[in-house]
């Protein structure tokens, strides 16, 4: 028996999210009474002093040329082994495009109970409690599982990241087994997209615009992208300004956008769907900017300034700059 | 080459803030059923695969009689056939038992190719293509934004993932999911509208793929509504835009959140 998270790596080395996951994985190996096993799938061992400072009871390791880069089937084939060497009950990993896939196969292929993108867990009765925000956020529900071993993905941000501290855990390797034969998958290609913005997802703070730019949408946005400049944040925007083609999906923030959860959400020029709220509800602190003092968005606001997005923001630019020392 | 497009019928987007506890806990959702938008993009992708290949496509859903109406969407959107998996009667089955179910009927219909969008809007859960992948043993390439070519018995494809564009190859046959990136779904057509509510849907009932009621591995307890934000929001004053924007400062550094 062990709680098991797959620490993703990408070309950055590990992914952060993994670690708010481990994180809650030491407390809920705690509950259950056993070990935390923190698995990393690769081409070598390069980051495994890093992943121990995050404190797991063990580190493995599932090293092979042939899992230099991602590729699912093979990813999925090394987890495999790590959770049979560890005898893992619980595996968990970060809910990321790549997470999600590795989860979805790996409970798939061992006929385990998956919740996948769950934002909460807890050990109840000694038994592990996933909760999942279904249909598009608008429904929360504790799921219970009937299977030796059971997969969950967790959204990110759903737990802190923890401060790393003095490496102590135990580093195993466990033998990944593969030949090439074993994996479908040829990678012809990766392109880095990562142009130094911060995404959405890791955000802790993020503003967003919304239709209130249609007056000048180029000039609307680029003022955004300079408050979240000075900020550090990320870029959001509602539907109504992605459909509507001043911004790329990617940006889209809503029911049928990005779920995010951020410190700080500041949003300018969104009226407040029900949509766009499902999407951002989760905020600590909501910042509203809009002409229309009626707007929804105020009610679920803790600060509004009622005013033009076009003078309003400039004007957070300056007294940030002014404020952080940039 | 026969491309099997995954739809699921799911509540219209609009009406999901409105969808209750009750509903979800019953199973009978009080809603407008569309067909899941992130398969709609599936469809024209199998559309538009067959503008540049022989393919042949069917719709295949798992779910109510009432789902047909999902299959007729992308009938009329253009894909050539449907099938309905009825699970009418079955209870507590969980993703793996509907992916086993939609493995059998992809197997059926001789389908080398399997085209579902990433997630449905009412369980999020993007599993089930995975599941049918599993079972059926063929490679799956999720979040997929772009198909770049079918040749050689390979289909490969460009898709997103954080940080990066992966452009990957796999064998035939295949399983891939697609994200929004891909296409933009066309509206089905008047005449599309009309052949679609005459087509003959072939109905299977899921027990005989060997799903049975119970069989799922996970439960759903305790379902509820999110708790509704409740924030008395602090409306900043001041002459000049500047002394507002000064004071807002003041409130989120006091905040802590910058």
């Amino acid at each position: 028996m062990s709680v098991m998270v797959w620490i993703e790596q990408n070309n950055n080395g590990p992914v952060g999210n993994s670690f708010e996951v481990l994180g809650k994985a030491k407390e809920v190996a705690a509950a259950l009474g056993t070990q935390s096993v923190a698995v990393l799938i690769g081409g070598d061992t390069a980051n495994v002093e890093k992943v121990r400072s995050y404190g797991a009871d063990v580190v493995m390791t599932v090293t092979s040329p042939l899992l230099a880069s991602y590729r699912l089937s093979a990813y999925v084939k090394a987890l495999r082994k790590a959770v049979e060497a560890a005898g893992a009950t619980v595996v968990l990993m970060a809910a990321t495009v790549r997470g999600r896939e590795v989860a979805a196969m790996l409970g798939s292929e061992l006929e385990a109970g998956y919740a996948p993108d769950a934002i909460d867990l807890r050990v109840e009765g000694g038994k592990l409690v996933a909760v999942r925000s279904v249909y598009s956020n608008n429904i929360l529900a504790d799921v219970t599982f009937s299977s030796p071993v059971q997969v969950v993905s967790v959204r990110p941000r759903s737990f802190p990241m923890p401060e790393p501290g003095a490496a102590s855990g135990e580093v195993k390797a466990v033998d990944a087994g593969l030949s090439e034969g074993d994996v479908k998958e040829q990678v012809v290609e990766v392109k880095s997209t990562d142009t130094g913005e911060v995404s959405l997802t890791d955000a802790s703070i993020i503003v967003s615009g919304g239709r209130g730019v249609q007056q000048d949408p180029a000039k609307g946005f680029e003022l955004v992208a300079q408050l979240a400049n000075v900020l550090g944040a990320a870029v959001g925007a509602s539907r109504a300004a992605v459909d509507a083609g001043y911004i790329p999906y990617k940006h889209q923030v809503g029911q049928t956008g990005k779920t995010v959860k951020p410190d700080l959400y500041i949003a300018a020029g969104i009226s407040g769907a029900i949509q766009h709220l499902a999407g951002m509800g989760g905020s600590k602190i909501i910042v509203a900017i809009n002409k229309d003092a009626e707007a929804p968005i105020f009610e679920k606001a803790n600060y509004g300034i009622v005013g033009d997005l076009y003078q309003v923001l400039p004007a957070l630019t300056a007294e940030f700059k002014k404020r952080l020392g940039k | 080459m026969k491309v099997a497009v995954l739809v699921k019928q799911t509540p219209d987007t609009a009406e999901l803030p409105k969808i209750s506890a009750d509903d979800v806990r019953s199973g009978k959702v009080k809603a407008t059923m569309v067909i899941n938008p992130w398969d709609e993009f599936a469809a024209e992708e199998a559309i538009l695969l067959g503008d540049r290949y022989d393919v042949d496509a069917v719709a295949i859903s798992m779910g109510s009689p009432d789902a047909v109406d999902a299959l007729k969407h992308a009938l009329a959107m253009g894909i050539g056939a449907a099938a309905l998996v009825d699970n009418s009667g079955v209870t507590g089955a969980d993703m793996w038992t509907t992916a086993a179910a939609l493995a059998a009927a992809v197997k059926a219909e001789g389908a080398e190719l399997v085209i579902t969008g990433k997630q449905s809007v009412d369980d999020n859960s993007g599993a089930v293509y995975a599941g049918v992948a599993a079972r059926l043993g063929w490679p799956l390439v999720s979040a997929v934004s772009k198909v770049v070519e079918i040749a050689g018995g390979r289909i490969t494809v460009e898709r997103m993932v954080e940080g990066a564009q992966e452009t990957v190859s796999v064998p035939l046959p295949a399983v891939i999911s697609v994200g929004k990136e891909i296409n933009e779904p066309r509206y089905p057509s008047f005449m599309g509208i009309r052949k679609a509510s005459k087509a003959n849907i072939p109905a299977t009932p899921a027990a005989s793929l060997g799903v049975a009621s119970g069989s799922g591995k996970t439960q759903w307890t305790n379902i509820r509504k999110p708790e509704e934000r409740k924030t008395k929001c602090v409306i900043i004053d001041g002459a000049t835009v500047e002394e507002k924007a000064a004071k807002l400062a003041d409130a989120l550094l006091a905040e802590k959140v910058i």
